[in-house]
């Protein structure tokens, strides 16, 4: 079976089109989108109904910080993301906002764990940001694998029972083959708005009979998410980290 | 899992046991055969009980993850991966031939032998790291010479793919290598750097050389980090009758900071088969050990406080090419040529730092006239031609060890670039072009059939075209007489 996953898909509808296409044209199985649908980003309605459709063709949807805080609040948040969720809450009915806010925090399917942030606490959103919090979050579950998101950075960490977790940043396009005798811990990259430096919008697929994974990156009309985030009077830094991958 | 059940006769995928050709710590090796495929194969199959630390087999694993990835002469090709799952297994091509251990043992060796090794070795190093991978044991033991000529690097268990994870990076902070052969970076831990096995090939030649290890066989860490402090003694003082250039090689490929050693294998290899073109300093002649040297300076304490950048090997690579220039003195218009080329390759090197320069130009032989040596005024022309490379070369302005001047009689001018640029590993050929002529396009010219054929970047340079009719006649000059490259 082939499983596509998109991470952090924050709103960007044009990214998100990328992706699914290249999805669609490299061929896969089935979908886990692994949360954080709005947020951010210009285009919520959309890309929360287009979710909202692939979940009743049989993807799998969890839920991520920012769809969680439409009902939680912004807290924790940043300036910028708590603007841009303010302004969220005006563009979606309420039917779209319970969908967000209800969906499961976490799915197990086999050996593989799915999860917005991490193992150990999924709803108090903790983030992975190194081999450490990426062994934490490996040891406290039993799944070999876990797929998740949140930083937006893409990141591979593995480890045996009896060695500390070490750490590879996926390259583009080349495939990652997972040894049956390691668990690992897979940071999908973002769709929507990616941090590692690479504006191309990113998303994962795993293979699991060949037992890879590979990280694909693909380029999308970053001007026209940008003019869509400025028309809506978003935060201007929303726009211009899309350029920088920052 | 099963691999403690093996026994001959056993079916495995297609693939019938035969015998137990080798038993190691971490792995059985035995001959198989399959129906309907003749070539000889190994399977290499792993010992793992249930409950065992699978980082006991993690060189298996690196293995299975890597060989079957690799291509080309010079690793054992990779005929089948068993799932890790039911049975893990690599089955492997069988190289009949004996490793390099056996005349490692017999050595001193001439000098000959070592460079005719040496350079095949560096050959197949240079190959690999094109490949993305860093093999991090490079010793006679894994060393094998085909029968057809090319040598063979086996056992990637400490290897490290460039593309991929290292699983044995968390372990990073132990040396993970052969003693007696690893670099001094890989003592302190460090698996990045593909200059690691330029050092473990120059400990091999080193010993093929003098019958002896230059650091010994140290088994505790403090034994290994000797390297990092002391010079290993010149192989000039154990048989004085090395040459000097050889030991220039050897020493070079040892230099504790991998800035100094040769940058690739390709480099090495080009030493080593053009050993006139060494240039030698003052280690090529000394007899005595230096003894306690500060060999690390400045390198040592900031390798061993700040992780070392991971810079990747591919990047290496391109930071350190060998460019070749094919150039043409035979008539005047040629060498006006030859002013646009060394422009061409000035900006060239300016942006790679660690280039090296091979200076080519042929000198074409007709197989009917053999009295051509010498010129209507009776000098030699291969002298002349070596003087107006190397004058060509003067403004360029480069160190001695960045470049080297070669003068080859050929039939085929063609043809000769090609097969130099190949056997020595070129990545970039820079040559000039003259223009378009109907006579030109029919005759084929020497620059377009490089263009086509060379498995290397070419860089074609022109001059601007000053008419058709000289062109044509020029062309008939070049294509029918004299030495001419194009």
């Amino acid at each position: 079976m082939r499983i596509a996953f998109f991470a952090d898909i924050h709103a960007n509808q044009e990214a998100f089109e990328v992706c699914l296409q290249d999805a669609q044209a490299r061929g896969h199985d089935h979908k886990v989108v692994l949360g954080d649908i709005i947020g951010y980003g210009p285009d919520p309605l959309w890309c929360t109904q287009t979710v909202m459709a692939l979940q009743q063709e049989g993807a799998l949807v969890l839920r991520g910080n920012h769809d969680a805080a439409l009902k939680e609040g912004t807290d924790q948040m940043n300036e910028a993301a708590r603007s841009a969720l303010d302004w969220t809450h005006h563009q979606l009915s309420d039917t779209e906002k319970n969908y967000l806010t209800s969906l499961p925090l976490q799915h197990r399917d086999e050996e593989r764990l799915y999860v917005h942030a991490n193992a150990w606490a999924p709803a108090l959103w903790d983030y992975i940001n190194g081999p450490r919090e990426a062994e934490r979050s490996m040891r406290l579950t039993d799944a070999r694998l876990t797929f998740c998101g949140h930083t937006h950075v893409p990141k591979l960490y593995f480890m045996t029972s009896q060695r500390p977790a070490a750490e590879f940043t996926p390259l583009a396009g080349k495939p990652v083959p997972l040894s049956p005798l390691r668990h690992y811990l897979i940071v999908v990259g973002s769709v929507g708005q990616p941090r590692d430096a690479v504006s191309a919008a990113a998303w994962g697929l795993y293979d699991t009979v060949k037992r890879d994974y590979v990280q694909y990156r693909v380029t999308y009309d970053i001007e026209t998410t940008a003019k869509k985030i400025r028309a809506a009077h978003l935060p201007e830094r929303l726009a211009k980290r899309l350029f920088v991958g920052g | 899992m099963e691999s403690h059940r093996l026994v001959a006769g056993r079916v495995i995928d297609g693939f019938t046991l035969e015998e137990l050709v080798h038993t190691g710590g971490m792995a059985a090796l035995w001959r198989v055969t399959k129906a309907g495929d003749t070539r000889p194969m190994l399977m290499k199959v792993p010992f793992l009980g249930e409950g065992d630390d699978p980082s006991a087999i993690v060189g298996f694993e690196i293995e299975h993850m890597i060989l079957p990835r690799l291509t080309g002469p010079h690793v054992p090709a990779c005929l089948a991966v068993g799932d890790f799952a039911v049975l893990p297994y690599l089955v492997m091509e069988h190289l009949s031939a004996p490793s390099l251990d056996a005349r490692a043992r017999l050595a001193p060796i001439a000098p000959e032998d070592v460079i005719w090794l040496g350079a095949k070795i560096a050959t197949a190093l240079q190959d690999i790291h094109r490949q993305h991978v860093i093999h991090f044991d490079v010793k006679p033991a894994n060393i094998i010479i085909r029968e057809e000529g090319p040598a063979v690097l086996i056992d990637y268990g400490l290897a490290r793919h460039d593309e991929l994870p290292d699983l044995l990076a968390e372990e990073s902070d132990l040396p993970i290598g052969t003693s007696a052969y690893m670099a001094p970076e890989q003592v302190l831990g460090n698996r990045t750097d593909p200059r690691s096995d330029i050092f473990s090939l120059g400990a091999v030649l080193y010993e093929l050389t003098t019958g002896q290890l230059p650091f010994g066989n140290p088994t505790s860490r403090a034994g290994m980090r000797q390297r990092l402090y002391h010079e290993p003694k010149p192989p000039r003082a154990l048989l004085e009758w090395v040459p000097p250039w050889l030991q220039e090689i050897i020493l070079k490929c040892l230099a504790v900071d991998p800035d100094y050693r040769y940058q690739t294998a390709g480099q090495l290899a080009h030493a080593l088969r053009h050993p006139d073109q060494v240039v030698l300093t003052e280690r090529a002649e000394r007899i005595k050990s230096p003894g306690f040297v500060k060999r690390v300076k400045s390198w040592w304490q900031s390798h061993n406080q700040v992780p070392t950048p991971s810079v990747r090997i591919m990047d290496r690579l391109d930071r350190a090419p060998i460019v070749m220039t094919a150039l043409d003195f035979s008539d005047e218009q040629a060498e006006a040529m030859t002013v646009a080329v060394r422009k061409m390759v000035a900006r060239l090197l300016a942006t790679d730092q660690q280039a090296r320069l091979v200076c080519l130009t042929i000198l074409k032989t007709s197989l009917v006239k053999l009295d051509e040596a010498l010129d209507q005024g009776g000098r030699n022309i291969y002298l002349k031609r070596l003087v107006a490379l190397k004058e060509w070369a003067r403004d360029l302005d480069l160190s001695e060890e960045m470049v080297s001047f070669h003068v080859i009689e050929a039939v085929d001018p063609a043809q000769a670039i090609l097969d130099y640029a190949k056997f020595n590993q070129v990545d970039h050929i820079v040559m000039g072009a003259r223009g378009h002529s109907t006579l030109r396009r029919y005759l084929g010219s020497v620059s377009s059939r490089i263009v086509s054929e060379a498995s290397c970047s070419v860089t074609v340079v022109r001059l601007p075209q000053s008419g058709e009719t000289r062109e044509a006649e020029n062309d008939h000059h070049v294509d029918f007489s004299g030495d001419a490259t194009d």
